[in-house]
């Protein structure tokens, strides 16, 4: 049993709590967050930005933070709001999405600074 | 030509009446692709002819009340033939059917008058029918899949990669308890579902209730636990279709997001009451695919998958078993890439060299998940994202439950794997190229991924695929 490694999750431990995509992977560092949202871009969705507090991360609903960017292509505007939002909310999730209107669902969704769970 | 017609009793040519070369299908006909292997001695012509008659409005000899319908109008028209590339023993015959030859909405009438009889007609060795173009007048009438892709997205709040699922092991034995344990351990290691085995329906050592009351406590703690949603195909296949209600009935009373059906063995009747039952208590509808093997891998007697994957999405479902291309289970890379179309996309244009015959039409009905399921481990991660994308699930029995750790390592791994692959992809690296690199660098912050690439690095199944597209290959 010794090679066995135990799995660390529980009710009681708050860092077992995940946010759906990408939360299985170490945070992203700035560089692997503008190749994502270049991904975004490339895709031709609308880029947009939401957060809340980790408690509430399963919910629907997160607080948006301003409104979608419509057509925005620019990389560097895209991060600066991404930027301006986790400063604005330094402790929670803020997660970075891309809206495919054509599919009316979110081709991307992804965490992108996180918050301390609670 | 004289509008009148009279009594001549006795055997017709099949080809006086239903070969017709010089007709042009109506928007509104159902297309049929037969790939027939006649017996020696009889002509292309009058195979393709007798196939369409048999399917439609033919029998074997005149009888008097032909006279009092205008079978001109029903009957099926054999329109063109093709050579088979590489094979001259066979061809292929186009049919086409009016679409007033069928009820509205009923797979079921469509199957038994298009693969009925004629299947076991005495004129043709071999019957094969590759592909069906349903109008999209014909497509309307049915209801399709309850939910489909978007529905199920925002209900289970999952976006931007595959879904991931395993499905429970050993299939048959476990108690209800038991059984439970190994799905709230998948669960809580990262996958978004678990599914009840085809084989497990309501037998002596597991009753069905027990199993919903011990799947959803698993469900309900996983959820707790890691704060994102879960859900485990609850297999409601039952001898009658009262039955499969009650069980349905039972998985909503207890809030389970998502039920399960066996379309082949449990009828398409069965699976079309059931969608329409899942659309009007929007609980989402996984269909295993049991018997299919049976229908489709003969290459020159039975039918196609992609047409059983069609009448899947006419009848109701939300995702559908489709290969893996990469596992145990058989499947032909581009023939798969083929009728995954079929399942997911709005429009699907005709395609050879995927073996799609029609234009296909869907309309605004919803799409349905394919689902690779089947000899699958994480190192093929990198090529089933690449072929399948966003749109799938992807499901890992023996490689989440196989794990040295357990399934909660196993199904950590296998979602660490997952995301590691979508995020290089997103960052436009060759997922299938790299593969090895961005999992070996996905590993040094996952132990289990690095014990799950030790465990399986060699299992291989590299047998030739028996149903292959029809090619050149002389």
């Amino acid at each position: 049993m010794s090679d066995i490694q135990d799995y660390q999750s529980s009710l009681a431990d708050t860092a077992s709590r995940k946010f759906e995509t990408f939360s299985y992977l170490p945070e992203m560092n700035a560089e692997q967050i503008r190749r994502q949202v270049q991904y975004i871009v490339a895709q031709g969705w609308n880029p947009g930005i939401e957060h809340t507090e980790p408690e509430n991360a399963a919910d629907n609903y997160w607080y948006m933070w301003k409104l979608p960017m419509f057509g925005e292509d620019d990389v560097d505007t895209i991060i600066n709001e991404c930027v301006a939002c986790h400063n604005a909310h330094p402790n929670n999730h803020v997660r970075l999405m891309g809206f495919d209107n054509y599919a009316q669902s979110a081709g991307a969704s992804m965490v992108i600074y996180r918050g301390n769970p609670v | 030509m004289s509008s009148r017609k009279t009594y001549d009793a006795g055997v017709k040519d099949y080809r006086e009446t239903y070969w017709m070369p010089e007709y042009t299908p109506a928007e509104t006909d159902i297309l049929a692709c037969f790939k027939i292997t006649p017996q020696p001695g009889v002509p292309r012509e009058e195979a393709a002819a007798a196939v369409a008659a048999e399917s439609s409005t033919g029998t074997w000899t005149t009888v008097w009340t032909d006279l009092l319908t205008d079978l001109d109008h029903y009957k099926g028209r054999a329109y063109s033939i093709e050579d088979v590339p590489g094979d001259d023993s066979c061809f292929y015959a186009l049919i086409a059917y009016p679409i007033d030859l069928f009820e509205e909405g009923s797979v079921v009438n469509v199957f038994t008058s298009l693969v009925g009889n004629v299947f076991g007609f005495k004129a043709v060795r071999g019957l094969r029918l590759e592909d069906i173009r349903f109008p999209i007048a014909y497509v309307m009438t049915c209801n399709g899949p309850p939910n489909g892709i978007q529905v199920e997205r925002d209900k289970m709040n999952k976006y931007g990669r595959p879904l991931l699922g395993c499905t429970i092991k050993p299939k048959l034995g476990l108690s209800a308890k038991n059984y439970g344990r190994a799905v709230y351990e998948c669960l809580r290691g990262g996958l978004d579902f678990t599914k009840d085995d085809e084989n497990v329906n309501s037998q002596p050592f597991m009753r069905w209730n027990h199993r919903f009351d011990f799947c959803m406590e698993a469900i309900h703690k996983a959820e707790a636990e890691t704060g994102e949603r879960k859900g485990h195909y609850l297999n409601v296949t039952a001898p009658t279709p009262e039955e499969m209600y009650k069980r349905a009935e039972y998985a909503k009373s207890l809030g389970a997001p998502i039920i399960m059906h066996d379309y082949l063995t449990g009828g398409f009747c069965a699976n079309t009451g059931l969608a329409q039952w899942c659309r009007d208590n929007g609980i989402l509808l996984h269909i295993h695919r049991a018997m299919h093997a049976v229908l489709d891998r003969n290459p020159i007697h039975g039918i196609h998958f992609r047409v059983l994957a069609k009448a899947l999405r006419l009848s109701g479902g939300d995702h559908l078993h489709s290969g893996t291309v990469v596992g145990k289970l058989e499947g032909d890379r581009e023939a798969t890439l083929g009728w995954i179309d079929i399942m997911r996309d709005k429009y699907i244009k005709e395609d050879r060299s995927r073996g799609i015959f029609f234009d296909q039409d869907w309309g605004s009905m919803p799409g349905v998940l394919p689902v690779a399921s089947g000899g699958i481990h994480v190192w093929h991660m990198p090529a089933l994202v690449s072929i399948f994308g966003d749109d799938s699930v992807l499901q890992f029995g023996g490689g989440t439950l196989g794990h040295p750790w357990g399934n909660a390592a196993g199904a950590a791994a296998n979602r660490v794997a997952l995301e590691a692959c979508v995020q290089a992809r997103n960052e436009g690296r060759e997922v299938e190229k790299e593969g090895k690199e961005i999992l070996s660098n996905a590993a040094k912050s996952s132990p289990e991924l690095k014990a799950a690439m030790e465990t399986w690095k060699e299992i291989k199944f590299e047998f030739d695929t028996v149903d292959k597209l029809d090619v050149a290959h002389r």
